[in-house]
């Protein structure tokens, strides 16, 4: 049996297609390996060797790890929610509503974004605490924690833009709090205020705007920071796991 | 300069009384990047326009709060749709916003207590709007109120005026 499926494998990678798109031999030496890693445009910016002492849970919870599996939750889900729900004063209630107690399923995946976005807020935060803690701040990784600091500022955008999304009472005075806050600031405020809200009360512009960057422009800086910041990891000498070696280093 | 050898030497005193030498090189490379950084300032300022909308679908800012005569003497009423208390006093007429100036809550007229009270936070004003007690940082402010040609109180939202001004009808 498993000579007849290796026997299959080496088949298929002998054929034509095959070939077309995995261009290096088999990874089965290190060299190899390596190169399939580099060759390959969804991992060549992890590290092609890990230390085994940084995949350990200790090493940082997967709290980072963890952050990343649920923005691609809230992702997939987002996308989901976005066939059903119009970005209009006299929709957004009714369609939020909709999601909740008509559409099949779609109870699931609406409470999957919520709490996924609460979580994802929250494990934002542990990850930062735990870097700050073990010090990862330090060089060579300061620009990848002012990186991990923009992200942390995306999620927190982005979970605010999305709390207006509902359009309920909670929603509106929220993002009215939030925008008089804004207005706070010397000279410019009020005109931020009225570029943030499209007007000057929270109403049809305010929601529209928010949708746009909740579901466009917020995402696709996530994705672009997190990108970089995966890079740096790697860049920066890999997780920052500080044993007594390092301290009698340093 | 770095490419003065390109310079021939015969010409080199007549250059050198020129105040400066530019390579094109440097000169297009500034011209260059002189007219991104107006058309980048030019975008920016077309963004800024673009985002700032020049119609509103919004509420009027100004709306008829009906006859003085509505109005009792030293009365404070509020306006539920406008958002506005209008005080009567023995000098006349004024409006007071009823947004707090803390974080935009509702606030409430105690004729009780004679104070306006912030149902969020707990501010206090006076009936005129000044400020008894925080966390508010500023006085409820005062709109505009003008008369109609038929004789009604116009009130102006938008136009804030200073909280000794009052209409007397």
């Amino acid at each position: 049996m498993a000579t007849s499926f290796q026997t299959a494998l080496e088949n298929l990678r002998a054929t034509r297609v095959w070939k077309s798109i995995f261009r290096r031999g088999p990874a089965i030496t290190n060299r190899t390996r390596s190169v399939a890693v580099f060759g390959n445009l969804f991992l060549h910016w992890l590290p092609v060797k890990v230390r085994e002492k940084s995949l350990r849970v200790r090493a940082a919870y997967y709290l980072g790890s963890l952050s990343f599996l649920l923005f691609l939750i809230l992702v997939i889900t987002g996308v989901l929610l976005m066939f059903y729900y119009h970005p209009a004063a006299p929709n957004a209630y009714r369609d939020m509503k909709d999601l909740r107690f008509v559409v099949s399923n779609g109870v699931f995946l609406r409470n999957m974004h919520r709490i996924a976005a609460h979580l994802m807020v929250l494990l934002v935060f542990c990850h930062m605490f735990h870097v700050f803690y073990r010090g990862g701040y330090k060089p060579p990784h300061e620009f990848n924690w002012v990186i991990g600091v923009v992200l942390l500022l995306i999620t927190l955008f982005l979970s605010y833009t999305g709390y207006l999304l509902p359009w309920d009472q909670l929603a509106f005075w929220a993002v009215t709090v939030g925008t008089n806050i804004v207005s706070a600031m010397p000279i410019i405020g009020s005109k931020v205020r009225f570029v943030a809200l499209g007007g000057n009360i929270v109403g049809e512009n305010a929601l529209l705007r928010f949708y746009v960057l909740h579901v466009v422009i917020l995402p696709l800086l996530a994705f672009l920071f997190i990108g970089v910041h995966f890079w740096r990891v790697q860049k920066d000498g890999g997780l920052t796991v500080r044993s007594k070696d390092d301290d009698r280093k340093n | 300069m770095s490419d003065t050898k390109s310079t021939p030497a015969p010409d080199s005193a007549h250059i050198a009384s020129r105040p400066a030498e530019v390579s094109r090189r440097d000169f297009l490379g500034e011209i260059t990047l002189g007219a991104l950084g107006v058309a980048g300032l030019g975008g920016a300022g077309l963004t800024y326009q673009y985002f700032s909308p020049n119609v509103l679908f919004e509420p009027s800012t100004t709306f008829r709060a009906g006859n003085p005569d509505l109005y009792p003497l030293n009365s404070v009423t509020f306006l539920q749709d406008q958002q506005v208390y209008i005080v009567r006093t023995p000098g006349g007429f004024f409006a007071v916003s009823a947004v707090c100036t803390h974080l935009g809550c509702v606030t409430q007229w105690k004729p009780e207590a004679n104070m306006i009270a912030c149902p969020c936070h707990g501010s206090k004003f006076e009936p005129n709007g000044k400020k008894i007690e925080g966390p508010a940082p500023r006085p409820l402010p005062h709109f505009s109120v003008t008369l109609t040609a038929d004789g009604e109180l116009l009130v102006d939202k938008l136009q804030v005026i200073k909280p000794d001004q009052v209409l007397s009808v």
